[in-house]
């Protein structure tokens, strides 16, 4: 059976089970659309919480982002897991407690204005749109590169499978598909790093594998008994890339690593998935679980990194980086399969009829290339997603493998799309129609209002895939920027503060949304339009980084929420016993039946 | 009932709590295994040193841990206020 034949077989499959959940969860209210009625186990929100979080950028992007820097990018690793603290004792539990359905919903009760849960909204849109985007087409490029259609072709595919238990089942199929789709993408992502980790250390535990020694009778003229990360640091240094274990900038690591913990503690798809629960303990213990269960792969995520980086070096170098290089013609087949995808080429510049990978660029590289007439490196192409695509193929696992990986890309790209367009469309209906519309519109009414405003989020995420703006990068960094900027400051202060009141959470909200808005687009151009950016990446305000601003709008927000806050009215008496309640678990059963 | 002495007491210890667990949270993370790197370099661990294993791994595993404990402490700690849930 050929490769494409079986990748069919376990896509299809995978796409069986979740229709089956999807009418098996078909949601019957309001309570369980938005928030599956509240009766989901903490465990099983936890193993959701993981998939809505983890997506196709998590699952095939960033072993290789840590892979092609090494300990600087682990940056992504702890910001996008100690998030989770900060959710797990500033916002989730309390929220739970508050027992509503959206998180505009509390900015708006909390600080007793329209206006500001009409910002909350318009945040929530811009974070969540952005998200969106990437994911529709990241399930669009996994299913032309699995299944050989075009990406358009696999675009519509994949909203028409999102569409069909999101719209049914709202939050409720949505998180028991989530978990299925937990599973896929975890067994997906584990099998090949356990295989390789047991072929370069012997230790099956890939997180444990890469701080192990290397096992006897690999190739490349690696020394048996010498640390992997040691190895990998010398093969470097001696091909002229920057050692694997460096430091570059301790200062601009931190507030990246600080400014994607806050980004990540205010995403609202994230912090809604905490409604589910029946309890406030439950919010706290789900917290954890759902680290749990993403620890399971960002524990493994740098082992695949580093060692696939070894593997890809050995390829290429196949008797030491001393000896020659790999010939054209012994170029193992899995890099030939990929070749066709354009994510690996190779040219062979000097005519020597071998393949020499190294950094042209550097100091080391330039004496290599001195010394051996080398003309340039030879792998022109690699693409840092080959490193878990290709992973089950350089470990030469066999084909049912390959074909996980591609259920498994396609499940962390629909499970996060599915999350975020619950997020909008409820903001839509429960915030926008049911608040400011039509107050009187009844449950019934709200329900198919629900289920209208996830079609069209759906048809408008897809256009914008099929269409993507030409800044879709940039605007990752405006969602995780406004996610700390605006939300995650304002709902921290509607629980620990009684003195902010509406004028300083609108003021604050709009520090934070307008400095961040205005810092991206004084470097990357107004509405990310090429060639309107005033100022380029050398006049940086004290040389931070666009992707690293979070943090500083959001210390705008806090500032200017308290500073208005004390030089206007009191917060009145209601709202301050509504922050107490908030407070102490006791009644959040009550909440529920609201 | 909402301003009772023993409202403030529980939410009291509740911040008391999140401020012990921030800062462990804040050392694991921006602490070892970022600007406080040089202070454990001389501590070896697979080749490399403790500051990149807090990096990859060590760091993952503190937030595990702070994440149970501290839900495991406030769930006793409504109990013993009185304020958990029937």
């Amino acid at each position: 059976m050929d490769q494409t034949t079986l990748n069919f077989i376990f896509v299809g499959a995978s796409f069986a089970l979740y229709f089956g959940i999807a009418i098996w969860a078909r949601a019957g209210s309001t309570s369980e659309f938005y928030a599956a009625g509240r009766g989901v186990n903490p465990v099983v929100n936890g193993m959701a919480t993981a998939a809505d979080w983890m997506s196709a950028a998590s699952f095939i992007s960033m072993a290789g982002l840590i892979a092609f820097t090494g300990y600087n990018n682990s940056l992504f690793l702890m910001g996008w897991t100690g998030g989770y603290v900060l959710m797990a004792m500033l916002l989730a539990p309390y929220l739970r407690k508050f027992g509503k359905f959206t998180v505009p919903e509390f900015v708006g009760d909390r600080f007793y204005s329209q206006t500001a849960r009409i910002v909350a909204v318009v945040c929530l849109i811009v974070i969540s749109t952005t998200y969106v985007i990437g994911q529709m087409t990241g399930a669009g490029v996994a299913f032309s590169r699995f299944l050989e259609v075009d990406s358009t072709t696999g675009l519509i595919i994949a909203s028409c499978v999102v569409a069909v238990y999101a719209v049914l089942g709202g939050m409720k199929g949505i998180t028991y598909t989530q978990v299925a789709q937990y599973c896929v993408l975890i067994i997906a992502y584990t099998i090949p790093a356990v295989f390789i980790s047991l072929q370069l250390t012997g230790n099956p535990i890939p997180g444990l594998g890469l701080f192990s020694s290397m096992q006897d009778g690999l190739p490349g003229g690696i020394e048996a008994g010498t640390p992997l990360l040691a190895t990998l640091d010398g093969l470097l240094t001696d091909l002229g890339f920057n050692e694997y274990t460096a430091t570059t900038n301790p200062w601009l690591m931190a507030l990246y690593t600080l400014s994607l913990m806050i980004g990540t503690a205010g995403l609202p798809h994230v912090i809604i998935r905490f409604f589910t629960v029946p309890k406030v303990a439950d919010a706290r213990w789900s917290a954890g679980w759902a680290l749990v269960f993403i620890a399971l792969l960002y524990l493994t995520a740098p082992a695949v990194g580093a060692m696939a980086r070894l593997n890809i070096i050995t390829t290429m170098w196949p008797n030491g980086v001393e000896g020659d290089a790999v010939a054209v013609d012994d170029l193992p087949d899995w890099f030939r399969t990929w070749e066709v995808t354009g994510l690996l080429g190779v040219e062979d510049l000097n005519g020597d009829g071998m393949i020499q990978y190294y950094n042209a660029g550097s100091e080391a590289g330039a004496a290599l290339a001195e010394a051996n007439g080398l003309e340039g490196n030879e792998l022109v192409t690699f693409n840092r997603d080959i490193l878990v695509l290709a992973n089950p193929e350089i470990a030469q696992l066999p084909g049912w493998v390959i074909a996980l990986i591609a259920a498994g890309g396609l499940a962390a790209a629909l499970s996060t799309a599915a999350g975020l367009l619950l997020a909008i469309s409820s903001s839509i209906s429960h915030d926008l129609i049911k608040s400011v519309i039509n107050p009187g519109i009844t449950e019934k009414g709200e329900l198919l209002a629900a289920r209208i405003s996830m079609i069209v989020a759906i048809v408008l995420a897809t256009l914008l895939a099929l269409n993507p703006p030409g800044f879709v990068a940039q605007t990752v960094a405006l969602a995780f920027g406004l996610a700390a900027a605006s939300l995650f400051p304002t709902l921290m202060m509607g629980i620990f503060s009684k003195r902010i009141n509406s004028k300083g959470a609108v003021a604050g909200m709009l520090a934070g949304l307008i400095s961040t808005c205005l810092y991206l687009f004084l470097y990357l151009g107004w509405f990310f339009i090429p060639g309107t950016a005033l100022l380029d990446s050398s006049q940086y305000l004290f040389g931070i980084p666009t992707t690293h601003f979070g943090p500083i709008g959001a210390v705008l927000n806090f500032v200017v929420a308290y500073f208005v806050s004390n030089a206007t009215e009191e917060v009145p008496q209601e709202i301050q016993d509504l922050v107490e309640s908030v407070r102490i678990p006791r009644g959040a059963g009550a909440a529920v039946d609201h | 009932m909402a301003d009772s002495p023993s409202n403030n007491e529980y939410w009291s210890a509740n911040i008391r709590l999140v401020t012990i667990c921030l800062v462990i949270w804040a050392f694991a993370s921006f602490g070892f295994a970022i600007l406080l790197r040089p202070l454990v370099s001389g501590i070896a661990v697979g080749g490399t040193d403790l500051g990149f294993w807090f990096a990859q791994q060590g760091s993952i595993l503190v937030f595990l841990v702070l994440i149970f404990f501290y839900a495991w402490r406030m769930n006793s700690l409504d109990k013993q206020f009185g304020v958990d849930e029937e």
